[in-house]
């Protein structure tokens, strides 16, 4: 059976260059279907649907009854299950008989009899695509593909849209995602400029448009400086001096034009100096003229339109943007200077992609991608390649061959916490890499460091599976190759964050079946801690009311030194096994074992017994050691058998456990499971607590909520500790009340 | 009661509009010099009379445009004939050094000047012909100039026209029309670059937008093209060329309409799309070339000019500007994309005095400067 993630040849060779073998980007074509299609000008998109069999851990509770003192709390398999995920590649137009060929032989689903295809080239290709692939072509309308994709980018990519920075120190700025999407203008340049109101996912309206666009740009360039290809007439572009051919208004004035507050760097007249036979001008000097003329002027239309329907999100795209910083660079000035400021103009990381995803989506409209949420599988996708020569040599040769996303279906619709202040701002993330180098720098360094710990964990987990070795060395090179590229392009999978190193941890674990490392870790900690539960919840009731709230916080912290995510604590756990609880809580998230048992539970009971209902959210799918919501389940069974207060929570829905829609170590509260937010607003939740490092600390830790909050952790890196003016193993104790002021403590 | 004295400045009464292409210059000629003030007249001002009255065409390139004078003016107690004569920016030391050769600073005139040249030249009319210029402000200079050639009439016949029948190219004729209420009006002057401004008075104006596509660009890049010259050669190559050979329509890309967006299939998709194509560039023409970066140019503008108006909730929109001088081609294509984009909403007009009326607003200074006690 065909693996989803490594092939035995070159995965170590992630340069994504033709002469990589095709099914490193083909990937998965055997379980392929519906496929789609967009050949523009230069570049061929292709879109498949594919299904993936993962390896699970599942876990499955014994009988209760004939549980022995040696016996293990619950058992744990692995299983096989079938999840859905997106192919989307990118390539040279040159290549599409090539790659025809590959997906013709390798093809085996016979219910494909139709391929959605869009694009200028779409129907130029046809007859090759239906003598090769035997499949019908089907044309969908560009726009509405267009449009399509641009939604389910918008929706489903957290950091898709983002500002371009050329002299900041970091070029791009990612932008949080709008809960609400609409109404925003799509300014598409391709040729000519196209401007789309689209208000909702069925309605758009292309309310205006103009005839210079990237066509003007290329047809004109090459008439003036004879050269042929677009991107060498950016290149030209880039190194010319446009003063030299547009007349300024200072040219005009001799200085700025006061009283109306032009500057004298103005163009006044684009080609205004070039109106005299008796002068030469430079190729650069003339394209660099024309492409400020052709931003400036899609700028202003952007603008006036943008004005004239109130619209603030513009995304700007089309074969002119894409990608190209001059191009990024050039139209960000003029959308600044037309609106003052008052208009971004947004990019999208995945903007080529918009005409096949959206060809895609409307051939599958009977699998219902819509009703589902996807999520960017880092592992699998190319990242943001920056175009800029100089930040990157190795881009240059890179840029133009083959580029990859692909998303998965996520099992779940993900929604916002209810309780989020205010959703349009809200950041789930404490520190921007992208932003902080210093930061950057050192957690970079942090997880490369960390890689050998998860590895070696990684083989032991899966001791009866020989190839486990094998398998485990691919993660390790393939994750690798991730942080390095990282390091050069910060940006690739948007803003960096210690939760995005991490998920793409998880992610590249995936893909080389390494579902859950920490599973049996969990099952022993779990079944330790479960045989102390009756001990703590007993000395716990002995204390007077005062010492016993001390003491539950206590162990809630202690619990969470737990972390094999904590470089520091992985090394102690490693070294000492007899490291324990009593010890952690003298040195002093919801792990596994000690943490969600001893720590959590009592803490859960005390808020039982004053009456308090509890709703207990955990991992949807596993991450480190972290429970998951299958494994708290049977915990939670286990200590309901012992403990009459939790027993009768149970029964009476006191005690609610629900899945947080995360496989992460972090929290993105923007992205949660719809029934957990269901649940929060049915309860009228009116106080959240969020434990752990990952979740209170890396992501929320400036998160503002509509209710009282609790975030408690403890800072097990002395990086962060310093960071944060504290010493390893400092305590984090954040109570906070909503102000009747929003956005204010 | 406060009596005005009116107190007449001295001649020779000019005003001038020095652009970032072409000065415009009016003259005031007094048709009512009785003989003994022709005594009195010094002899320089007596050779300027006659040597800008007896010509058409001054050095190579300075020409009188002898169909716009607007004879038996009135003004300021004197009767004559308003002059209109332009020569490029490129011109002006030579002008200026004319002007120290015939000692204009000896007549002790205001010498009215606006336009960015106002500024940029200011120290060279001082330094080499001993002139104080006086700075005018050119957009309201624009519109005063405007409001009274408008006011005056063109010889007895209305100053404004526009064109009945625009999108019907078979009937589409020129009109003249009066402009009795102006206001609001969008004024779109088209020089080497555009502004556009939205007019809601006399003194009530604002500066809407710009565009830095305009006659300057038109030129620049046909010169570029086509290798003409001057602004008539590129015009009239553009009168025999034929843009779609350059521009991508709408029907190259979509076989015909694009029903889903209502766009004709005559429309331009894309200015200047042919030409990414190695085969078409070999083959186009000249006229061709010229006939696109015209039809690219005018286009523009109307498209912005028309999202100006429907923002500023403005139905008027008037064009002004050198770029539309015997510009047939621009004027008609304006009107049709007035009418047919805003679907009969907008309507187009257009000045005969195009280009000159800076220079005429920058010439009333002149006289009102000399009216205040």
């Amino acid at each position: 059976m065909a693996t989803p993630g490594g092939t035995d040849r070159a995965s170590h060779s992630l340069d994504k260059s033709i002469t990589l073998p095709p099914d490193e980007i083909f990937r998965n074509l055997e379980n392929a279907k519906r496929f789609a299609i967009d050949i523009g000008g230069s570049l061929t998109k292709l879109a498949y649907y594919s299904t993936v069999q993962h390896k699970v851990a599942k876990v499955r509770s014994f009988d209760h009854t004939a549980k022995g003192d040696g016996e293990p709390l619950y058992e744990i398999s692995v299983q096989e299950e079938i999840t859905a995920r997106l192919h989307f590649i990118k390539f040279e137009n040159t290549y599409i008989e090539t790659c025809l060929d590959f997906i013709k032989d390798h093809l085996v689903n016979t219910e494909t009899k139709v391929i959605k295809a869009t694009g200028g080239g779409a129907h130029k290709f046809k007859d090759l695509i239906e003598k090769k692939l035997k499949l019908k072509v089907d044309k969908e309308d560009e726009m509405t593909c267009l449009i399509k994709g641009c939604n389910f980018v918008l929706r489903n990519i957290p950091h898709e849209a983002f500002v371009y920075a050329k002299h900041a120190d970091s070029e791009f700025r990612f932008q949080n995602t709008h809960p609400d999407i609409f109404p925003y203008l799509l300014v598409n340049i391709g040729s000519g400029v196209s401007i789309v109101k689209v208000e909702s996912e069925d309605k758009y309206e292309r309310i205006g448009g103009s005839s210079i666009g990237g066509g003007t740009f290329w047809g004109l360039g090459a008439l003036l400086t004879k050269t042929k290809r677009f991107d060498e007439l950016l290149q030209l572009a880039s190194k010319g001096q446009h003063t030299n051919v547009d007349m300024l208004v200072k040219d005009i004035y001799g200085g700025a034009y006061g009283s109306l507050g032009l500057t004298g760097d103005l163009i006044a007249s684009s080609f205004g100096k070039s109106a005299t036979a008796d002068k030469e001008f430079s190729k650069e000097d003339m394209a660099k003229s024309l492409l400020h003329m052709i931003s400036n002027d899609i700028g202003q239309l952007a603008c006036l339109y943008a004005r004239l329907h109130n619209l603030t999100r513009v995304y700007f795209g089309g074969f002119f943007i894409r990608g190209h910083p001059v191009t990024m660079h050039t139209i960000t000035y003029s959308i600044n200077f037309f609106t003052k400021g008052e208009v971004q103009a947004l990019f999208l990381r995945h903007e080529g992609y918009l005409g096949a995803i959206g060809a895609f989506l409307k051939g599958a409209e009977e699998d219902n991608p819509n009703q589902y949420s996807w999520g960017e599988n880092y592992a699998g996708s190319s990242g943001l390649m920056s175009v800029s020569p100089d930040l990157n040599p190795m881009q240059r040769a890179r840029s133009g061959t083959f580029d990859m996303l692909e998303m998965d279906r996520l099992e779940r619709q993900l929604v916002n916490l209810p309780l989020l202040q205010d959703p349009s701002s809200y950041i789930p993330d404490t520190v921007d890499l992208t932003e902080d180098a210093l930061a950057r720098e050192y957690w970079l360094y942090c997880f490369e460091e960390a890689l050998d710990g998860v590895v070696k964990r990684a083989v032991a987990s899966q001791r009866d599976q020989p190839e486990a070795a094998e398998r485990a060395e691919k993660f390790r090179q393939k994750y690798r190759h991730k942080l390095q590229t990282l390091r050069h392009q910060p940006f690739a999978y948007g803003s960096l964050t210690v939760r995005s190193l991490l998920d793409t941890r998880e992610h590249c674990l995936n893909e080389f079946n390494f579902p859950d490392p920490y599973s049996k870790i969990k099952q022993r900690e779990n079944d330790m801690a479960l045989k102390y539960y009756q001990k703590v919840v007993k000395s716990l009731e002995e204390l007077s009311w005062d010492q016993r709230q001390f003491a539950l916080v206590r162990g809630l912290l202690a619990g969470n030194v737990f972390d094999w995510g904590a470089k520091a604590v992985s090394d102690v756990l490693e070294s000492d096994p007899e490291f324990g609880f009593e010890q952690a809580k003298h040195q002093l998230q919801d792990n596994s074992g000690m943490d969600i048992i001893l720590g959590v539970f009592p803490f859960v009971r005390e808020l039982l017994i004053r009456g308090t209902e509890v709703v207990l959210a955990s991992n949807s799918g596993p991450a480190l050691n972290d429970v998951t919501n299958s494994e708290l389940q049977i915990v939670t069974e286990r200590i309901a058998a012992m403990d009459p207060v939790i027993q009768a929570a149970v029964k009476e829905d006191r005690l609610t456990l629900v899945q947080s829609g995360s496989s992460s170590p972090c929290l993105d509260l923007s992205r949660l499971d719809k029934v957990l937010a269901t649940v929060v607003r049915e309860r009228s939740t009116d106080l959240v607590v969020i434990e752990g490092m990952g979740r209170a600390i890396h992501t929320n830790y400036y998160a503002m909520l509509s209710c009282e909050s609790l975030k408690l952790a403890v800072i097990k890196n002395s990086w962060l500790a310093e960071r944060l003016g504290g010493k390893i193993f400092s305590v984090v104790f954040k109570y906070e009340v909503p102000s009747k002021t929003q956005g204010q403590y | 009661m406060k009596l005005r004295s009116v107190k007449k400045p001295a001649f020779p009464w000019f005003g001038m509009d020095i652009g970032g292409t072409l000065v415009k210059l009016v003259y005031f000629e007094p048709k009512d010099i009785t003989a003994e003030e022709e005594q009195e007249e010094v002899e320089n001002l007596k050779s300027i009379r006659r040597y800008l009255t007896s010509n058409t065409a001054y050095g190579k390139t300075g020409v009188r445009d002898v169909h716009l004078e607007l004879r038996n003016l009135s003004i300021c107690g004197r009767t004559g004939t308003l002059h209109f004569i332009r020569f490029p920016t490129a011109a002006m030391h030579r002008f200026i050094q004319m002007g120290r050769d015939k000692n204009f600073s000896s007549l002790h005139t205001m010498l009215c000047a606006t336009g960015g040249g106002a500024y940029k030249f200011e120290s060279d009319f001082r330094t080499m012909a001993d002139l104080e210029l006086l700075k005018l402000d050119e957009l309201d200079c624009l519109i005063h100039g405007l409001l009274y050639v408008d006011s005056v009439g063109f010889n007895g016949h209305p100053e404004c026209y526009y064109f009945e029948n625009p999108s019907d190219t078979q009937h589409c004729v020129k009109r003249p029309c009066s402009l009795d209420n102006p206001f609001p009006m969008l004024l779109v002057n088209i020089g080497s670059g555009v502004s556009i401004l939205a007019v809601y008075s006399k003194d009530n104006y604002k500066r809407v937008t710009g565009t830095s596509l305009g006659g300057g660009t038109f030129l620049g890049l046909c010169c570029l093209l086509t290798g003409c010259e001057t602004f008539e050669e590129a015009l009239e190559m553009a009168s025999k060329g034929d843009s779609t050979n350059v521009d991508k329509l709408v029907r190259d890309i979509y076989g015909g309409d694009y029903q889903r967006f209502g766009l004709q299939g005559s429309a331009v998709a894309s200015s200047f799309g042919h030409m990414m194509s190695k085969e078409k560039r070999d083959t186009i023409s000249k006229e061709d070339l010229a006939r696109a970066t015209l039809v690219t140019i005018t286009n523009n503008i109307g498209s912005i000019a028309r999202m100006c108006a429907v923002n500023e909730k403005i139905e008027r929109v008037v064009f002004v500007g050198n770029f539309l001088r015997i510009n047939t081609v621009s004027t008609k294509l304006l009107a049709y994309a007035m009418d047919f984009w805003s679907k009969g909403q907008l309507r187009a007009l257009f000045l005969e005095h195009e280009g000159y009326f800076g220079a005429v607003g920058a010439f009333m200074e002149l006289l009102k400067s000399s009216e205040e006690p």
